[in-house]
């Protein structure tokens, strides 16, 4: 039978990539902008940790790797949006194929190697405590580091000043503007931060996740994360309610493909796909919630006339 | 100080010429890119961009390679073309290519060993029809619940996916197959096979398909009601709606043909080029097909260009990997950079740039 600890146990790690990459997503899309490339980011952070990691034999400098590689795509995306003024849907879906892309042509001499272990935070001693033990305590730092983040974020959005004017910055940028804060300085700052995050989640899944490299591994988690920032209505703590849920699919359809039940694999491979679009669909259909939610500006170009 | 300043419409002479400047830059960054990889970055831009054309040794197999992998591409950019004009973004064609490739293989196989005329045609409906099939539901649930299309095209895809390798490896397997995966093979039993109609062309009936699909594109967008209202909506949504477009149509209307021509793709491939239903048959055309329509401006005529272009990538870039070991996802990175270059360029087409400080007025 399924072990509902050790499940929550897998839903947690299972999660976290897309939890990152999500929360991320949600700061870029508060500030008003629109990035598909989250896919493309995440590969890039997955392939340049991974690189550094077996390179210096250091998961900690393979994090930090996987946000700067992921950042620096960031910076072409808002070089691209902000400065250029492209179209933000274009480009993040070349951001995604280029990312791709590169992350392969990066990744090709990688394949079949282990990189190196990632530590506990806590000692082996502990997570022998019954129930919470497993599910609260046997994780690395990179997980807590996560939902530290959900909560900052939420923190930082909805008490402080900088929360404020990113929100003013995502609603009416031209207000914004005439109130005399700069709106693309302010944007290119979210990008970064969302590259980051991106990056972090995809270093996580080569280092720790899966851990190993091969092609497309991200296996649309990108996108999953995109659709996890319309589940949540752009409020930090849904995201992780989000992440969860489909992290909870997502392990516990592999445990059903083990247990061999009557199911077609198929459907199994495809649910958590599956139920992320009806997820969607739900929350898309509540006209008042999803429109109340979205950040105005959302996608729109900001070219200042003056 | 640099200024831009927005033109009222996009410059004519700049919108041809952005997609040029895009594949020069794109190849002086490639050049670099083969460099750092350790390769003579001219003659891998050679190899990739002339020698399949122009070389004694490759020419005659390439060359017909060029409409074989351009006929797929040129058939989804049309159709996706339609959509980014009026603003629907179907980015899932890859999955509507591999479901329309899947229905049309299953009826030429459920009649399989007659050799019957009618098969093909047959085949080629179901393709559409799965295709079709397929851009409905992120069309049915953007216009009754408003989900966003481009996400669920998207995860369609992985679904697509998850469908087709449990289509290779159960129900449509080949059943005199010893047990391996993948379905009989389409191409070589008369009943089911799309072959080259001229010899050494690489014309089948998926090249007649896309350069259909370029001249009615051409004829709906510039004669007909329809199209005048795609590109209103894409460039007026204020205007096309009291004008009286019908949002709901339309983006059923630019769904339903983009994921029709996708599905027909699928089922030109699976029957020719490719073959046999097997798990990975699919190489990304529906991906590259986005890069495609909009280096071909999302005009007709660009896109047949830009297909070409493109297919020639692609051979260049397996010929780039027999002759000198460049990897083919270096051919990937190559074509992202394209789509890269090419909207960072499209500044020039919509704005001007001016240089010095703005006149206090």
């Amino acid at each position: 039978m399924i072990d509902p600890i050790t499940l929550i146990t897998a839903l947690i790690a299972t999660s976290t990539p897309i939890l990152l990459a999500a929360i991320g997503e949600l700061v870029v899309e508060k500030s008003g902008v629109l990035n598909l490339g989250v896919e493309g980011m995440m590969i890039i952070g997955a392939v340049c940790g991974f690189m550094v990691a077996v390179g210096t034999g250091s998961p900690w400098l393979g994090f930090v790797a996987g946000m700067a590689g992921a950042t620096a795509l960031s910076l072409v995306f808002a070089f691209l949006t902000q400065v250029l003024l492209s179209n933000q849907v274009a480009t993040g879906l070349a951001l995604t194929l280029f990312g791709l892309g590169l992350a392969a042509l990066l990744g090709e001499p990688y394949a079949g190697i282990i990189p190196p272990p990632t530590s506990d935070v806590f000692p082996q001693a502990m997570h022998a405590i019954p129930v919470i033990g497993p599910i609260l305590l046997s994780h690395d730092i990179i997980i807590y580091l996560s939902v530290a983040l959900v909560a900052a974020t939420w923190f930082v959005l909805k008490h402080t000043r900088v929360g404020l004017i990113l929100r003013a910055v995502g609603e009416n940028h031209d207000a914004a503007h005439a109130l005399g804060y700069k709106v693309v300085r302010i944007r290119v700052l979210a990008i970064m931060f969302g590259g980051a995050c991106a990056g972090l989640g995809g270093a996580y899944l080569s280092l720790v996740r899966v851990p190993s490299w091969t092609e497309g591994m991200t296996v649309g988690a990108g996108w999953i994360a995109l659709a996890i920032v319309v589940f949540a209505s752009w409020k930090p703590w849904r995201a992780l309610i989000g992440a969860y849920l489909f992290g909870g699919i997502a392990a516990l359809q592999l445990r059903l493909q083990a247990a061999e039940i009557g199911v077609p694999v198929a459907l199994l491979d495809a649910s958590p796909y599956l139920v992320t679009i009806i997820v969607l669909v739900v929350i898309s259909s509540d006209r008042s919630r999803a429109a109340l939610n979205a950040p105005a500006a959302l996608g729109r170009v900001f070219h200042a006339t003056s | 100080m640099i200024r831009l300043i927005k033109r009222p419409t996009p410059s004519r002479g700049w919108i041809v010429a952005t997609p040029v400047l895009a594949v020069i830059v794109t190849m002086i960054a490639g050049g670099i890119m083969f460099a750092l990889l350790g390769k003579d970055p001219f003659e891998a831009i050679r190899i990739i961009f002339l020698d399949p054309l122009f070389d004694d040794r490759f020419a005659a197999y390439s060359r017909p390679q060029l409409l074989v992998k351009a006929g797929p591409l040129i058939l989804i950019a049309i159709g996706l073309s339609l959509g980014f004009r009026a603003g629907i973004w179907n980015i899932g064609a890859e999955g509507q290519y591999i479901i329309g490739a899947i229905c049309g293989a299953g009826f030429g196989l459920a009649f399989y060993p007659s050799e019957n005329v009618l098969i093909f045609p047959g085949m080629v409906m179901a393709g559409a029809l799965g295709g079709w099939a397929w851009a409905m539901i992120p069309g049915i649930l953007k216009t009754r619940f408003r989900t966003n299309e481009i996400l669920v095209s998207l995860l369609l895809v992985y679904v697509a996916e998850a469908i087709l390798a449990s289509a290779a490896t159960n129900w449509l397997r080949n059943p005199d197959g010893a047990g391996f995966p993948g379905s009989r093979n389409l191409s070589r039993h008369a009943g089911t096979a799309n072959p080259e109609l001229l010899a050494n062309t690489g014309m089948h009936w998926g090249v007649v398909a896309a350069f259909i699909a370029v001249i009615a594109a051409y004829v709906l967008l510039n004669k007909h009601v329809l199209g005048y209202q795609i590109k209103l909506a894409g460039q007026a949504p204020r205007a096309a709606r009291f004008a009286g477009v019908n949002p709901t149509r339309l983006v059923l209307l630019c769904l339903g043909v983009s994921g029709a021509l996708a599905g027909m793709a699928g089922l030109f491939e699976v029957s020719g080029p490719a073959g046999q239903i097997s798990i990975d048959f699919n190489v990304g055309y529906g991906f590259t097909a986005i890069i495609v329509a909009f280096l071909g401006r999302l005009h007709p005529v660009g896109i047949l260009l830009a297909g070409l272009l493109m297919a020639l990538t692609y051979i260049g870039g397996e010929l780039a990997q027999l002759m000198m070991g460049i990897p083919a996802s270096a051919i990937q990175a190559f074509q992202g950079m394209l789509l890269f270059f090419l909207l960072a360029l499209d500044v020039l087409s919509n704005y001007q740039i001016k240089f010095g400080r703005e006149a206090v007025t």
